[in-house]
């Protein structure tokens, strides 16, 4: 059924396989554009990082002024605190955050009554469903002075119930708790599907073995689940630099910028507040390099330690 | 097999079971204290401090009726339907069409085309070069900036693609030998046999639309397109006003009276309908993450 040959250079093979499927890429054609005006065009826009754009001027009428846009930047007085803020609330994230769906899943595996576990997962996955801008209300009710949250803290404390979220000491694990309550049950599911992969004849054989419950999890569950532990961490580390903002941008507020403020609400603030679009397209190309060079950097590290990568 | 446990595994499994049942309370006690509180009587709330475990004062509905009656939540909810549905529609149907062309073996550009999807998946211009764009291109301020930047997600389109690899070639073959081209392969035998991974695509980008605040609040100015959301944001996070109506002196009074059940009975009302879903479409997530998971 295969009626086009290979002929001699590459373009002519092509006009002949666009005249024999002209259908095919008739479908392809919205797609190409799509990606083409919606993905590549932005690309191309991060021109704007190294002008002073002005709309009415244009991409190509706008002053060329080389990297000026990125030194500022660099010389920014948030710079330094922009810098620590972001790695400080990815890196709580990323070691508490991570490991937390993991575990539940080795726990809720080793319960053998199948109902509760069905009954628990189905709960868990919950908080996934309820939309971020209504989980930041929750958390700024639960957090003023009357909060049961504030409550709590009060309670342990001794201190007087303060607004948890005025307070610049409180806005990093606040952000991270809540990140886990949010996403501990929807996360595991993918470590249940590769739990249910695991041979029953592993564990027999462990059992026979002498092995108790906790070192056939150590020797058995982990190693078979470690494939897929590596490669949602490396996912995770390519979302580092973009994850969260949102969430920022509508917990934060002035008082809180100084543990808060990250690189990417940053570009929200310049780029669209306050509208100069150059330098928040350059601040945000900056943290789109950092991206970059984080998930190529994560994904050479597990293909040298452990022969997981994604590419 | 059947083995004998040691008393410290039945200890283990004890703790275990409770620790399953405070991950459980933990994770619904937010909403049962919204609950509480959005049918408590307004006065007692104000004044309240810490925990709820039943609602203060005589149960009321009178925060309902006015969040009912509150013009942005029903234009909110209007809009948020449109969107979720027309935006669906243009994800679907994006999205099947790429990961249809990607892996037909005839296709000449297949390849280079998966590597322009996954470029994206990498690296993209980033906020400020995409919102000039959307202004250039006279988008801003219309509902096109809520449906189409968004229109294909990359990693949606590879799920696709690997369930896609998976159909038979059979079928298709011997439709093309009686002279079926791919717009007929692609509707009367690809689609149909595809009803458990459109499933999936439905509930991912219908839920993420539902949820979706961040592009309305850059591309939108007039309050007419808003989606629930950003009525939403309002009301919970800026302090807005809860009824949606101009204030009038005596009304001032109610409304900081109201203000706080107004916000309990917005988070329900926002949220019930989706919370009420998602246990019957569970099965279908729990296979688009699979699919997803063994990656293409």
């Amino acid at each position: 059924m295969e009626k086009t040959k290979k002929k001699g250079s590459g373009f002519s093979y092509l006009i002949d396989n666009i005249k024999h499927h002209k259908m095919l890429y008739l479908m392809a054609l919205p797609v190409i554009v799509y990606y083409f005006v919606f993905h590549f065009l932005p690309m191309f826009g991060l021109i704007i990082s190294f002008e002073r754009y002005v709309p009415s001027k244009g991409y190509f009428g706008s002053e060329w002024v080389g990297f000026d846009n990125f030194t500022r930047f660099f010389k920014d007085i948030y710079f330094g605190r922009l810098l620590k803020n972001t790695f400080q609330i990815n890196l709580l994230d990323l070691i508490i955050g991570f490991p937390a769906p993991i575990i539940f899943a080795l726990l809720l595996n080793e319960i053998g009554n199948i109902k509760f576990k069905k009954i628990t997962q189905t709960i868990t996955y919950m908080p996934y469903f309820i939309s971020l801008v209504v989980i930041c209300g929750l958390i700024s009710t639960f957090t003023k002075e009357s909060g049961p949250i504030s409550y709590i803290i009060s309670a342990i404390t001794g201190n007087p119930p303060q607004n948890l979220l005025a307070s610049p000491g409180a806005f990093q694990p606040l952000y991270v708790i809540t990140n886990i309550w949010q996403g501990f049950g929807w996360g595991s599911i993918i470590y249940f599907a590769s739990l249910s992969n695991v041979d029953p004849e592993l564990y027999e054989a462990a059992a026979i073995d002498g092995a108790g419950r906790f070192r056939r999890m150590l020797s058995v569950t982990l190693p078979a689940i470690a494939p897929t532990i590596v490669i949602m961490l490396i996912l995770r580390i390519g979302n580092m630099m973009s994850l969260g903002y949102e969430k920022i941008i509508l917990l934060y507020s002035p008082i809180t910028y100084s543990t808060a403020d990250v690189i990417s609400s940053y570009v929200y603030r310049v780029g669209l507040v306050q509208m100069d679009y150059s330098y928040g397209s350059a601040v945000g190309m900056f943290n789109s390099l950092i991206n970059l060079v984080l998930i190529v950097a994560a994904n050479w590290v597990s293909r040298k330690v452990n022969e997981t990568s994604l590419w | 097999m059947i083995v004998k446990k040691t008393p410290a595994q039945k200890a283990f499994d004890v703790i275990n079971h409770l620790f399953m049942l405070f991950l459980i309370f933990l994770t619904v006690y937010p909403l049962l204290y919204v609950l509480f509180a959005s049918i408590s009587d307004p006065k007692l709330l104000m004044g309240h401090t810490g925990f709820l475990w039943k609602p203060l004062g005589t149960p009321t509905l009178e925060g309902y009726k006015m969040t009912l009656n509150n013009p942005n939540v029903l234009v909110g909810y209007r809009n948020t339907l449109f969107y979720v549905i027309f935006g669906t529609l243009i994800n679907l149907s994006m999205t099947s069409l790429g990961a249809y062309c990607v892996t037909r073996k005839r296709f000449a550009i297949k390849t280079p085309m998966l590597i322009m999807v996954t470029i994206t998946m990498f690296f993209s211009g980033g906020l400020i070069p995409t919102f000039t764009l959307i202004k250039s291109l006279g988008l801003y301020n219309t509902v096109w900036a809520i449906l189409l930047p968004g229109a294909i997600s990359s990693w949606n389109l590879i799920i696709m693609k690997t369930f896609f690899q998976g159909l038979p070639d059979a079928l298709e073959e011997s439709a093309m030998i009686d002279g079926a081209n791919d717009w007929h392969v692609f509707t009367r035998i690809i689609l149909p046999l595809s009803k458990p991974v459109i499933a999936v695509m439905v509930l991912y980008y219908g839920v993420a639309h539902w949820n979706s605040w961040f592009q309305a609040m850059i591309y939108l100015r007039d309050r007419s397109m808003f989606p629930l959301q950003l009525f939403l944001r309002e009301v919970l996070m800026l302090n807005g006003n809860a009824s949606g109506q101009t204030p009038t002196v005596d009304m001032m009074v109610t409304q900081s009276y109201y203000k706080e059940l107004l916000q309990y009975c917005v988070v329900l009302v926002a949220t019930v309908p989706i919370l009420c879903v998602y246990p019957f479409l569970q099965k279908y997530f729990v296979k688009g993450v699979m699919v997803g998971a063994i990656k293409g």
